[in-house]
């Protein structure tokens, strides 16, 4: 049971695009596996924010909607 | 001169909700040629606070520049803006990101209404600031030089009042001079001319009228030289503050001899 599923299929809306993962296990694996550092994103699980210390105790879900984002130039 | 007005210019600081700064030039982040020439035009202004947007990171290219590795954070006070929000609403959940981006509570709200004229839509601004307010956040609002709205924002506990001098990059100058004084004289928490200055003398005009501060983007960043223009900046808004301290000699219709009249030869 639990090797179907690690393989499970997760399907994610992150910043508006669907992206479709396998075996990740919670929200400070997303973050790593998109590349991005950490410390310098903020995060919202279906329009909730996550704290930070919280990415590594939030799971995901199957059709969870992710907003990343971070500082950038602006007036 | 004597030594207290001396020390006076020097001790000069200014402070909004319960931080202090020597810096009275707050720049913007927008428009530059790239995050390296950003840091250097907030180092030549000598700026103490930096405006910044909040957006989604791009995910197919991670590794692109990101602006805290240029204009870092533990070197200036990142006053996060709402640029962009058209709702309280989303003012909200944009600021509830950046509290968590950044980790502070300080921030610029502009609800816009025209995306042609960037004017601020009062009324929703108002709204927002109170959903904003009830949520702890410390609110410097962006606003029309309306002295009645100016005067809502603070009842409703705005900790600074930053009417614009003219719309958002139009580079016009004080289009009300008369209304930003009725501001500034009225108000009791720091009042900031923000949006609308286009060179170093609409800056100088704007601290003379003892506004307690400036905020500014396009000015710096789209003249010929970006960073030449944040150091005439910089002295602009020292020598406007330092003129409204020193307090300026009262007009005349007629002249009025420099020289002595009395041992003329």
């Amino acid at each position: 049971m639990d090797d179907v599923l690690d393989e499970a299929v997760m399907t994610l809306t992150i910043n508006g695009e669907a992206r479709s993962f396998s075996g990740l296990s919670d929200l400070a694996a997303l973050v790593l596996s998109l590349g991005l550092d950490p410390r310098k994103v903020a995060v919202e699980r279906n329009l909730e924010i996550v704290p930070r210390s919280a990415y590594g105790a939030t799971a995901l879900s199957d059709g969870d909607r992710i907003e990343i984002v971070h500082f950038i130039g602006g007036g | 001169m004597d030594g207290t007005t001396h020390t006076q210019a020097q001790d000069d600081t200014w402070t909004v909700a319960g931080r202090t700064f020597t810096s009275r030039l707050i720049i913007g982040t927008g428009k530059y040629k790239d995050y390296a020439e950003n840091a250097a035009a907030a180092e030549a202004a000598g700026a103490e606070i930096v405006t910044v947007a909040l957006r989604r990171v791009n995910l197919s290219d991670p590794s692109q520049q990101m602006l805290v590795d240029y204009v870092k954070p533990d070197r200036f006070t990142y006053l996060p803006n709402t640029a962009g929000c058209f709702t309280g609403e989303e003012a909200v959940r944009t600021l509830r990101l950046a509290r968590e981006a950044g980790g502070w509570d300080l921030v610029k709200l502009e609800v816009l209404s025209d995306p042609k004229l960037l004017y601020p839509d009062m009324e929703e601004t108002l709204r927002a600031l109170k959903m904003l307010i009830s949520e702890g956040f410390q609110v410097m609002v962006y606003c029309t030089d309306d002295p009645v709205y100016a005067r809502k924002l603070e009842d409703a506990g705005a900790c600074a009042v930053m009417p614009l001098a003219a719309p958002i990059g139009s580079g016009m100058g004080i289009l009300n001079k008369v209304n930003i004084g009725l501001i500034i004289e009225q108000a009791k928490v720091p009042v900031l001319v923000d949006a609308g200055l286009g060179t170093a003398s609409d800056a100088a005009i704007a601290m003379e009228m003892g506004c307690d501060a400036v905020l500014m983007n396009t000015a710096i960043s789209d003249a010929r030289d970006p960073i030449l223009m944040a150091s005439a900046m910089k002295h602009a808004v020292i020598a406007g503050r330092q003129a409204f301290l020193a307090g300026r000699m009262p007009r005349r219709v007629y002249g009025d001899p420099s020289s002595p009249q009395s041992g003329l030869i």
